[in-house]
């Protein structure tokens, strides 16, 4: 079997199963696969002797005839889960040299399930950005180009290096997290599938915190039946991390039937913005098509409050930031900065950080200590607080309504170039969430599938929302929809 | 709301990120394109409406007051950039 790095989960896993193929060289074919890469710069910490290790022990469990889905699966892990002994860093230099003493709970179900870890992948600093470009580690690099054009494009962010990684078939899934719409926004701009799941499905324990009412991880796949095993194999209750829902985990690839018929779908009309590119629409409008062939209903819904979902966001997530980023203080952990004679520990902490984080995260962090402090609070925090029970409101309200998904597209553009957006103020870069965002801010599953071509080229992606706890449901209707789209275009191997 | 250098170099304090002098204007002008983005959060009616405090209705689960863990003052210390005796190693706090 030739080019095995470039399997599906589901079929890996057969091929496993029937002893066609063994972890051992599945892992070998990333490996070979991400020596390669290194133009794409996704993998940043590498663990080649970990995956060989763990490759071989997966190997002996599938021997023995009863080894889960996942197992001997080779998968790459953003830099933001912590994994015992290997360095991670959160692509800060604030956390440079890190090494963390404990495995966060999501990659501890993956290697009890017998995944295999390749290595570390790029992202935003501290997961806050949409390009990868705010990384210590360099940008991440996305494996596609426009037509006739070699202008480095991004993989979107912050889970850049998860989707370059996937797209490139440098491994067979990534684990990404998303906070804003870090997921799914670089799913879409990459062509592959990323799931964020309802906020609670899987625990936060071990992974780095950006904002800890909105961060979720998920499984950034190339199919959707990859990102139902996937996910399946991380979820779960965890007592570590008090959010974590204690409710069963089902099936759900058991769900993926691909019968939507009878499934209500919303077209939220807030959705259709001003100077929306003809592409994006059309994208949407043929997305919404396919859904009714298959036999769904479409049913236009209104969002009202979704205008104020970014804002809101932008209070919310800078202030728990500044909280949770309280913790770098060059005391317990990571870098801290050379003192002048005399310094005491406040110039310690100033130094520190002023050195450690980036500018984006600075900003933030400094946004977030803004919208706290004495005589904003009520005017920042709360009204954005408000505004977050108005936005899951909406929701509620369409759910009730009978609605069973919603369809929107996943990112206002196609990927971007390098350095297009860094020269535009804080706010433009903010934008690309737009789509992704209300997900976070009401707790709900979102996923992004791969669904056209722009011009161009490159991939676009839709935007299935779900009811909470539903992710089988979702992920059916994006079953169906990946079928009906049948998106197989792959990147040019240009690196 | 606008905000001016003296603000922006107090939320720095805040903050604990040193920011030199000159970059204060800067700083102050990136607040205020992100705080006028904000800003459009006056627009909306939120009276009566109850600020969210956990996106998922649910009470957090108490656990027994017990010790479940400890005796971990290596590991603990692993990562510290000074640690020394058994203490993690700071410049001196108190004159």
């Amino acid at each position: 079997m030739t080019d095995l790095n470039k399997l599906t989960i589901a079929d890996a896993r057969d091929a496993l199963r029937k002893g066609d193929v063994t972890s051992a060289e599945l892992t070998g074919a990333c490996l070979t696969a991400i020596e390669g890469a290194g133009a794409l710069n996704a993998f940043v910490h590498d663990t080649s002797d970990i995956a060989r290790d763990m490759a071989a022990a997966a190997d002996v469990r599938l021997k023995g005839g009863d080894a889960p889905a996942m197992c001997g699966i080779p998968l790459g892990i953003k830099d933001l889960f912590c994994t015992r002994g290997v360095p991670g860093q959160a692509a800060s230099g604030i956390l440079e040299g890190f090494v963390p003493e404990y495995e966060s709970t999501v990659t501890q179900n993956l290697w009890d399930a017998g995944a295999v870890m390749l290595g570390k992948l790029n992202m935003d600093e501290f997961a806050m950005g949409s390009s990868t470009e705010t990384s210590v580690y360099g940008n991440a690099i996305n494996p596609w180009r426009r037509a006739g054009s070699d202008t480095p494009l991004t993989p979107g962010g912050s889970s850049g290096g998860s989707a370059a990684a996937v797209a490139a078939d440098l491994c067979l899934g990534a684990t990404g997290t998303d906070t804003g719409g870090s997921i799914r926004q670089p799913a879409a701009f990459t062509g592959i599938t990323g799931i964020k799941p309802t906020y609670g499905r899987c625990s936060r324990w071990g992974v780095v915190a950006f904002a800890s009412s909105l961060d979720q991880a998920g499984p950034m796949t190339k199919t959707v039946r990859d990102a139902a095993i996937m996910l399946g194999a991380m979820c779960g209750h965890d007592a570590k991390d008090s959010t974590s829902a204690d409710i069963p985990v089902p099936d759900f690839e058991a769900a993926l039937s691909g019968d939507i018929r009878g499934k209500v779908i919303g077209i939220p009309k807030e959705y259709r913005m001003d100077g929306m590119p003809p592409e994006i629409e059309k994208l949407w409008a043929d997305g919404t098509a396919m859904l009714k062939d298959a036999g769904a209903e479409v049913r236009d819904i209104s969002l009202p409050h979704t205008k104020y979902a970014l804002p809101a966001y932008y209070v919310i997530a800078p202030a728990e930031a500044s909280s949770n980023l309280a913790r770098y203080d060059g005391v317990r952990y990571g870098h801290r900065a050379k003192l002048a004679p005399g310094d005491g520990i406040t110039e310690m902490y100033e130094k520190t950080r002023a050195e450690g984080f980036g500018a984006e995260v600075q900003r933030r962090v400094m946004v977030g200590t803004y919208v706290l402090s004495a005589g904003f609070y009520d005017a920042y925090y709360n009204r954005a607080r408000k505004v977050r029970t108005l936005i899951k409101r909406d929701f509620e309200q369409v759910f009730e309504a009978g609605v069973d998904a919603i369809l929107t597209p996943a990112t206002p553009s196609a990927a971007f170039g390098l350095g297009e957006m860094t020269s535009a103020d804080p706010v433009q870069m903010y934008l690309n969430d737009v789509f992704t965002v209300t997900v976070n801010l009401a707790g709900l599953p979102g996923i992004s599938v791969p669904a056209g071509q722009d011009a161009a080229g490159l991939p676009l992606g839709l935007q299935l929302i779900g009811r909470p706890w539903e992710e089988g449901d979702l992920l059916n209707c994006a079953y169906a929809l990946e079928r009906a789209a049948g998106f197989v275009a792959k990147p040019q191997k240009w690196w | 709301m606008s905000i001016d250098t003296n603000t922006a170099a107090r939320v720095a304090k805040l903050a604990r990120i040193r920011v030199e002098e000159d970059a204060l204007p800067a700083l102050a002008e990136e607040f205020n394109t992100i705080l006028g983005f904000i800003e459009q959060l006056s627009e909306v009616n939120v009276d009566g409406v109850e600020p969210m405090v956990s996106v998922t209705p649910m009470r957090l689960p108490r656990r027994a007051d017990a010790v479940t863990d400890g005796d971990q003052q290596a590991k603990i210390l692993s990562n510290a950039p000074d640690a020394r005796e058994g203490f993690f190693a700071v410049p001196k706090v108190v004159e």
